[in-house]
C-alpha cells in the first residue's frame, strides 16, 4: 500500500487542504514542469511562468510561459526531425505509437492522480486514460494502412505508369483547448505524427500539466527528438507566432472558439497553411478515430513514369 | 569530343511552308454579355472590354465586365439551381456531363482555333492537348456522379452548394473543365470567371451548355478582371471558392475564404526543377526539358523552369539543349509548324522582360535562339539563364515564360536540396536510367506532381496539385472529388 495510492483515492483522505502527500517526517519531492523541445525539457528562454493550482485552489506547480523564441526553437526542432521521421518506416512509426500506449497504460495511475488533483473525478480520470490509451493503439495501427486507403494507381490514357500516394505535409502546429487534457492531446498528436509529420503543440493554458507529463511518455517510447514538441503558455500571446510562422505547414486545432478559428484561417494564408480545426466535442466524434484526420494533414503526390521497351 | 557533341546546323532551306489552320468554320459575336441562369445578358456598353489576339494585337470580340449586380444575379441563379440539381438522380446528372463531353469532341476544332486565337498558344497544342483533355475531363467526372458512395471509405458525400471558380489564362478551357466537371458531378452549382485576356472559349462553352440543355443556373459564366473576381470571391452567397492562378492572389483568396469560414482550393504557382543525372538518356532528357519549359510559352504553373544538371554532363547537355532550342519555330500560333506561340498579353510580356533585364543586371549569362518573330504581337524567344545562383530572383520566383534557369550539382543530396529550396512545391522532374535513383528522388522532392523520364503529362484520372505555397487540394482523379463535398458518416446521413 503506497502513499501515492492513498492520496489519490478521493474519500480516503477527505480532510486535506493540499493533495500533496504529507508525512510528518518526510517532505515530498515536487516535480518541475518544463517545456518539451527537441527531446529535452528546457525552461522557457523567457524566464516567465504561470502558476497552476489544484482543484482546491492550492498551488500545484509553476509552468513555463513560453515565448515567441520558444515557438521558433520548437519549430526548428520539428523541421529538423521531419527529414528522418517522414522517412522512418511506417512499421516503425506504428510500433512507436503502440509503445506510447504501452507506457501510458503502465503509468496510468500517475496520470489518473494528476487529473484528479486538477479536478477530474476518479471515474472521469479512469475513463480518460482508457480512451487515450485505446486511441493511441488505434492510430498505431493506421501507420501502414491509411496509405492503402488513399493511394491510387491512375489509369491514364497515355503509356505511363502513374500512382498517387499520401505523404506527410511537414511541420504541423497542434493547438488545443478542452476539459479532457490527455485525450485532447492524444487526439491531436496521434493523427499528426502517424503519417510522418512532426509537430509543435500548445495545450490548453488552463490545464497544461498533463501535456508535459505526457512528454515523459513520448521520451520513454523512443519517439525521436523533435517529432513532438510541447509548449505551455498563453494562447492569446502565442497562437499568431504559430500561424504566422513561415516554416509551419499546417495547423490542427481542437476546441478553439470561433474568433480564434477565423484568425488562424486568415493567418494561414501567409504561406498557404493547411488548417484542420474542429470543436472540442470532435474528440468523441467517429472521425476522431478514423483515417480522415490523418489524411487531412497529408499531401497527395502523383508520380509518372513512361512505359516502354 | 565525340561526334554527338559536334555543333549541329539546321539549315531549313527557305524555312517551312506556311500551314495555317483555317478560321472560317465558326463565328464570334462582336460583343458578349454574361451567361447567367441559362442565357446571355445584354452586353453593357459602358463596361465592355476588348479581348485581343496576342499574335496580332487585333480585337477579336468584346466582353462585359460583370458588376456587383451581375454577380448577385449569377449567385442567385446558382443558388436557385442548386437544390434541384443536387437532388437530381446522380445518373441523370452524369448524363448531362457525358453529353457535354461529347459535344466538346464534336466542336473540338472550333474550340482549338479560338483557344489559339484568344490566348496565343500554338494550334498544335490546343488541338492535341487542351481540347482532348477537356472532353476527357468531363467524361471522367461524369462517371463519378453515381459512384460517390464508393469514393471515401465508410463515408457518404454531400455537395457544398454554390461554388465560385476563378481560372487563369494559360489553359482557359481546360481549367474551366477541371473546375466545372467535378463540381457538377458531385451536385454543386457554379459561377465561373475566366481570365479577362482569354474569355472566349468559356463563352463558347456557355453556348454549348445551352445547346446541351443543362438546367439554367447550374453553370453561370461571368467575365471581367480583378474587380469582378473580388466581387465573386467575397460574395456572401457562395459556399466554396476554387482558384487557379498566382500565389500572391491565392493568398488573398485564402484569406477571403477564411473570413467567411468557407472551404477553398488553390492551384498556385511553381518553380519546378528538372534534375538530370549523368546516367540519363541525355537526348530524351533534352526533349523533356524542351517540353517542360517551352510548352505553352512557359505559361504553365508546373513548368520545369529550373534545370539542375549533374556537373559531369553539363557541357554536353547545354550544347544539345542549345542545338535543340535553335530548331524551335516561334511565330503564328495558328500555323501548324509553330512550336512557340505568342505571349498571352502585353502585361505578361513586360513581366517576362523585366525578369530578363533583372537577370542581365544580376550578371547572368543569357542565351536566346535566333529566330525572326512577327512585327506585331507579343513574343519572347526561348531563353536560357546560365551562371545563376540559388538566391537569384530568377531562380526563386515564377517567371511564367519561356525562360529556363540552369544550375549544376555534384551529389544527389545537393540536387534534392536545391530542388526543394523555394517556397513552391508543385512539380518536378528527374532524368536517370536507374530505377532506384528515380524513387529516391521522387520521394525526397516536396512537390505534388513528379515526372520521371517524362514531363508535363496530364490526365483526368491523375491527381494534380501542390505542396507548400503551390496550393491546397487536388484536381483530377478520385482525390479531385474531395474539394467539392463534405464527407459524412453513413450512420449520420
Amino acid at each position: 500500500m503506497s502513499e501515492i495510492k492513498e492520496f489519490k483515492r478521493p474519500g480516503e483522505n477527505t480532510a486535506r487542504k493540499s493533495e500533496i502527500p504529507t508525512d510528518p517526517v518526510r517532505t515530498a519531492v515536487q516535480k518541475t514542469y518544463k517545456l518539451f523541445i527537441n527531446g529535452n525539457f528546457p525552461r522557457t528562454e523567457s524566464g516567465r511562468y504561470i502558476p497552476v493550482q489544484d482543484r482546491h485552489g492550492v498551488h500545484f506547480a509553476n509552468v513555463c510561459r513560453a515565448s515567441r523564441k520558444d515557438v521558433r526553437d520548437a519549430t526548428l526542432a520539428a523541421r529538423t526531425a521531419f527529414t528522418n521521421w517522414s522517412a522512418t518506416a511506417a512499421y516503425t512509426r506504428g510500433q512507436i505509437l503502440y509503445r506510447m500506449a504501452e507506457i501510458l497504460e503502465d503509468r496510468r495511475r500517475q496520470f489518473e492522480n494528476e487529473l484528479e488533483r486538477l479536478g477530474a473525478t476518479e471515474h472521469e480520470a479512469i475513463e480518460e486514460l482508457n480512451r487515450s490509451i485505446d486511441r493511441l493503439v488505434h492510430f498505431a495501427g493506421w501507420s501502414d494502412k491509411f496509405q492503402q486507403i488513399a493511394a491510387t494507381v491512375n489509369p491514364v490514357a497515355s503509356s505511363h505508369f502513374v500512382f498517387s500516394v499520401p505523404e506527410p505535409t511537414g511541420v504541423v502546429a497542434g493547438i488545443a483547448r478542452g476539459s479532457l487534457p490527455l485525450l485532447t492531446l492524444v487526439s491531436l498528436i496521434a493523427p499528426i505524427i502517424v503519417s510522418g509529420n512532426t509537430c509543435v503543440c500548445l495545450p490548453d493554458e488552463s490545464n497544461p500539466l498533463t501535456a508535459i507529463t505526457f512528454a515523459e511518455v513520448l521520451q520513454a517510447a523512443d519517439l525521436p527528438a523533435g517529432v513532438v514538441n510541447i509548449l505551455t503558455g498563453l494562447h492569446e500571446e502565442l497562437i499568431s507566432h504559430f500561424t504566422l510562422h513561415m516554416d509551419i505547414n499546417a495547423v490542427m486545432g481542437l476546441g478553439l472558439d470561433a474568433e480564434t478559428v477565423q484568425r488562424i484561417q486568415e493567418d494561414a494564408a501567409c504561406n498557404v497553411k493547411r488548417t484542420y480545426l474542429k470543436p472540442a466535442t470532435w474528440i468523441s466524434d467517429p472521425d476522431a478515430e478514423s483515417p480522415y484526420p490523418i489524411l487531412a494533414l497529408t499531401e497527395t503526390k502523383t508520380t509518372w513514369h513512361p512505359i516502354g521497351r | 569530343m565525340t561526334d554527338r557533341d559536334k555543333e549541329l546546323h539546321f539549315t531549313l532551306q527557305g524555312g517551312y511552308t506556311e500551314a495555317p489552320e483555317a478560321r472560317d468554320h465558326f463565328s464570334l459575336k462582336e460583343t458578349y454579355g454574361n451567361f447567367i441562369d441559362g442565357s446571355f445578358t445584354e452586353p453593357q456598353t459602358n463596361s465592355l472590354r476588348a479581348t485581343i489576339n496576342p499574335a496580332t494585337e487585333k480585337t477579336l470580340a468584346h466582353t462585359t465586365d460583370a458588376d456587383a449586380a451581375s454577380v448577385d444575379t449569377a449567385v442567385a441563379a446558382a443558388r436557385t439551381a442548386f437544390e434541384p440539381w443536387a437532388s437530381l438522380k446522380p445518373r441523370e446528372r452524369a448524363k448531362y456531363l457525358y453529353r457535354i463531353a461529347r459535344m466538346v469532341q464534336e466542336r473540338a476544332r472550333e474550340f482549338a482555333v479560338i483557344e489559339s486565337l484568344d490566348g496565343g498558344k500554338p494550334i498544335r497544342e490546343a488541338r492535341d492537348i487542351d481540347i482532348p483533355l477537356v472532353a476527357a475531363h468531363f467524361f471522367y467526372y461524369a462517371g463519378w456522379a453515381d459512384k460517390l458512395d464508393y469514393a471515401f471509405a465508410g463515408r457518404t458525400t454531400r455537395p457544398l452548394g454554390v461554388c465560385a471558380q476563378i481560372i487563369p489564362w494559360n489553359f482557359p478551357l481546360l481549367m474551366a473543365a477541371w473546375k466545372i466537371a467535378p463540381a457538377l458531378a458531385t451536385g454543386n452549382t457554379v459561377i465561373l470567371k475566366p481570365a479577362e485576356t482569354t474569355p472566349l472559349t468559356a463563352l463558347k462553352l456557355a453556348e454549348l451548355l445551352q445547346a446541351a440543355g443543362l438546367p439554367p443556373g447550374v453553370v453561370n459564366i461571368i467575365t471581367g478582371g480583378a474587380t469582378t473576381g473580388t466581387l465573386l470571391a467575397g460574395h456572401t452567397g457562395i459556399d466554396k471558392i476554387a482558384f487557379t492562378g498566382s500565389t500572391d492572389v491565392g493568398k488573398i483568396i485564402q484569406k477571403t475564404a477564411a473570413q467567411r469560414n468557407i472551404p477553398v482550393t488553390l492551384e498556385l504557382g511553381g518553380k519546378a526543377a528538372h534534375i538530370i543525372f549523368a546516367d540519363a538518356d541525355l537526348d530524351q532528357a533534352v526533349e523533356g526539358i524542351i517540353n517542360g519549359i517551352f510548352f505553352n510559352q512557359g505559361h504553365v504553373c508546373c513548368a520545369g523552369s529550373r534545370l539542375l544538371v549533374e556537373e559531369s554532363v553539363f557541357a554536353t547537355v547545354i550544347r544539345r539543349l542549345k542545338d535543340r532550342m535553335q530548331t524551335l519555330v516561334v511565330g503564328d500560333p495558328l500555323d501548324k509548324n509553330t512550336d512557340i506561340g505568342a505571349i498571352n498579353s502585353k502585361e505578361q510580356k513586360e513581366r517576362i522582360d523585366s525578369y530578363l533585364s533583372l537577370a542581365d543586371s544580376d550578371g547572368t549569362d543569357l542565351f536566346q535562339i535566333h529566330c525572326p518573330v512577327p512585327e506585331t504581337g507579343y513574343w519572347v524567344l526561348p531563353t536560357l539563364l546560365l551562371n545563376v545562383s540559388q538566391s537569384h530572383r530568377t531562380v526563386q520566383e515564377e517567371i511564367f515564360g519561356p525562360v529556363l534557369a540552369v544550375q549544376t550539382f555534384r551529389t544527389i543530396n545537393e540536387a534534392i536540396e536545391l530542388a526543394n529550396n523555394t517556397p513552391y512545391g508543385l512539380s518536378g522532374g528527374v532524368w536517370t536510367q536507374k530505377g532506384s535513383k528515380i524513387f529516391h528522388i521522387t520521394r525526397a522532392l516536396r512537390a505534388g506532381v513528379l515526372w520521371a523520364n517524362t514531363y508535363n503529362k496530364f490526365d483526368p484520372t491523375a491527381p494534380f496539385g501542390g505542396y507548400k505555397e503551390s496550393g491546397l487540394g487536388r484536381e483530377g482523379g478520385l482525390h479531385g472529388l474531395l474539394p467539392y463535398v463534405t464527407i459524412e458518416n453513413r450512420s449520420a446521413a
